[in-house]
């Protein structure tokens, strides 16, 4: 068994973003990038099944610029076998993600897809349903565990209400959520080797499908501020501010 | 051309959320029309068919639209798609599944989660946890946009009449099986339209100390939240989580207790009307988005809290 997993490089969740004073966008250069997380715990659960034995192969994918490959690299040293790094400039929105997906997916041949659920700079949540719309396969989205069974699936989502169960057929799209596994550090042993690993490099615009944005972004601001609370010294006077400041009590 | 509300029940009765998303789909166009796919879910649909913003309800039946599976529910939505000019959800989970596989289908790029309907193509909508609002245009000719709904007031619930036409099922995807849904089912308010929200954070140490978040909760007629970490920890069940990745809330009052404030925790609550930080640590984020901050121990403040509280002659419910 085959599986592809899709990874996408994005400002580190522990970065403060800043809003662009033109209101284009936000801030990216000099800033810290790291692999969107929810994609970390796909590369790991892709790389725990083939370790006990239920995959062959684990390809990681990513789409962006050029430096998206460091994402592809780390991804090839915490365990996929070989990469590909489709190269893009400019903004890419999920319906075009998805379409280059599903161009390398008929060239690869996986048997699964994983991806994050959400990638936390756009927070679109679209990629893998779209992916799974296009190949006409099941889908899972938000697994938090996954578990195979007879050349099926059986996948728990978190839901609003709770946890659902799904049974799917291979091949089937996975998109995970953070409670999925513990995503591993790549040890520096692992990263000297995936530095010898095969990257594959292409260009979107050779494969054949229509990514330009479809929506136009008219601006970006900062949301507005909170103003200043205060320190309450007891909880005698919280409770006194909340029943008649605040009057929510 | 009308827009196309997609609504989300549970057989019986029509979800709270299905109210807000008629409120945002009637702020596109006046002509909104509500989908209901389902299984014996006529109740569903007369309840929807009262909302006053609905001028038609579209009832499609099968007994494998029972459990709300995205691969059933997409291709009936797209064949209605062509006489729309938008599809709306709600973007919880149940939209969240569902509608970009209508939008892939359509070839349109979906716009998820707005806050704000600026013009029928012009929406307002949060990325990078909140931290930035963009302001964007769809360019498509047909709308797939997902609300988020504590962002719009639910509509009026009763007083309308709208005409119930029922339309054929399509055929059942056969390689997805729904197995089973563990609900947890509560008392309580829900956590998505609570009024009030009490949440605990790792500082609660243990699942066994949430008690004391519960009897805060009960005092105040509250819903509970979580941070990602308390889930994680195994303190409580995902449903729980308020957050980037969790839910969004905006109550009139949200008690952080025992919450550092990490921005994923912010993004899902920080537009709650009075917030309030109990926390330890005086240095932590939480207190950089309360009203009002007590820098104490948990412990010892939340029993405390308790005490005032049934000092008081009256509580708000």
């Amino acid at each position: 068994m085959k599986i592809l997993v899709a990874v996408k490089r994005v400002i580190d969740y522990n970065v403060q973003i800043r809003v662009k004073e033109d209101n284009t966008g936000v801030v990216t250069d000099n800033v810290k990038m790291s692999t969107n997380p929810p994609d970390d715990n796909a590369i790991e659960e892709a790389v725990k099944i083939k370790e006990a034995g239920k995959a062959t192969e684990v390809i990681a994918v990513s789409i962006g610029e050029e430096k998206a490959q460091e994402t592809v690299r780390k991804a090839l040293a915490v365990g996929a076998d070989r990469g590909i790094l489709v190269k893009t400039d400019g903004v890419i929105e999920p319906l075009a993600v998805s379409k280059l997906l599903q161009k390398i997916v008929e060239k690869e041949k996986p048997d699964l897809v994983f991806m994050g659920k959400q990638a936390i700079d756009d927070d679109c949540n679209q990629t893998g349903q779209m992916l799974s719309a296009l190949l006409n396969w099941p889908q899972a989205t938000f697994a938090s565990k996954i578990e195979i069974k007879d050349g099926k699936l059986e996948v728990t989502r978190e839901i609003d209400e709770g946890l659902e169960t799904i049974e799917i057929n291979i091949p089937a799209i996975v998109t995970c959520d953070l409670r999925l596994n513990e995503p591993r550090y790549a040890s520096l042993p692992n990263i000297m080797k995936a530095k010898k690993k095969p990257i594959e490099q292409l260009n979107a615009s050779d494969l054949g499908v229509d990514i330009n944005p479809r929506i136009e972004q008219i601006k970006v601001e900062e949301p507005p501020k909170r103003k200043a609370g205060i320190k309450v010294s007891s909880v005698a006077e919280l409770v006194q501010k909340l029943k008649n400041e605040a009057k929510v009590i | 051309m009308s827009v196309l509300l997609i609504a989300e029940h549970n057989n019986k009765e029509i979800k709270p959320f299905t109210l807000n998303a008629s409120t945002a789909a009637s702020q596109i166009d006046n002509d909104v029309h509500a989908v209901i796919i389902g299984h014996n879910c006529d109740e569903a649909a007369k309840a929807l068919s009262e909302l006053p913003l609905i001028k038609k309800v579209i009832q499609v039946e099968a007994a494998h639209y029972e459990n709300f599976v995205a691969e059933n529910f997409a291709p009936v939505i797209v064949k209605l798609a062509e006489n729309y000019s938008h599809i709306i959800s709600s973007a919880n989970t149940f939209g969240k599944n569902l509608m970009p596989r209508i939008a892939a289908a359509l070839d349109t790029s979906q716009i998820s989660d707005i806050i704000k309907v600026i013009s029928s193509d012009t929406f307002l909508r949060p990325i990078y946890a909140g931290n930035a609002f963009a302001t964007v245009k769809s360019k498509d000719s047909k709308k797939c946009v997902t609300i988020r709904p504590t962002s719009f007031d639910p509509c009026e619930s009763s007083g309308g009449s709208a005409p119930i036409e029922k339309t054929d099922p399509g055929e059942e995807f056969s390689k997805t099986k729904f197995i089973k849904r563990e609900e947890v089912k509560s008392d309580r308010p829900e956590l998505g339209t609570a009024r009030v929200v009490v949440s605990g954070g790792r500082g609660m140490q243990s699942g066994d100390n949430f008690k004391l978040i519960t009897s805060l909760a009960d005092k105040l007629n509250a819903a509970i939240g979580a941070s990602r970490a308390a889930v994680d920890a195994g303190y409580i069940s995902n449903d729980h989580q308020v957050g980037q990745t969790g839910k969004v809330v905006v109550p009139d009052l949200y008690i952080a207790v025992g919450i550092s404030g990490a921005i994923q925790h912010l993004a899902g609550m920080k537009e709650s009307k009075v917030i309030v930080a109990i926390n330890k640590d005086g240095e932590a984020p939480i207190f950089s988005v309360a009203d009002y901050g007590l820098e104490a121990d948990l412990f010892e403040a939340v029993p405390q809290f308790l005490e005032e509280l049934n000092k008081l002659n009256t509580i708000q419910k």
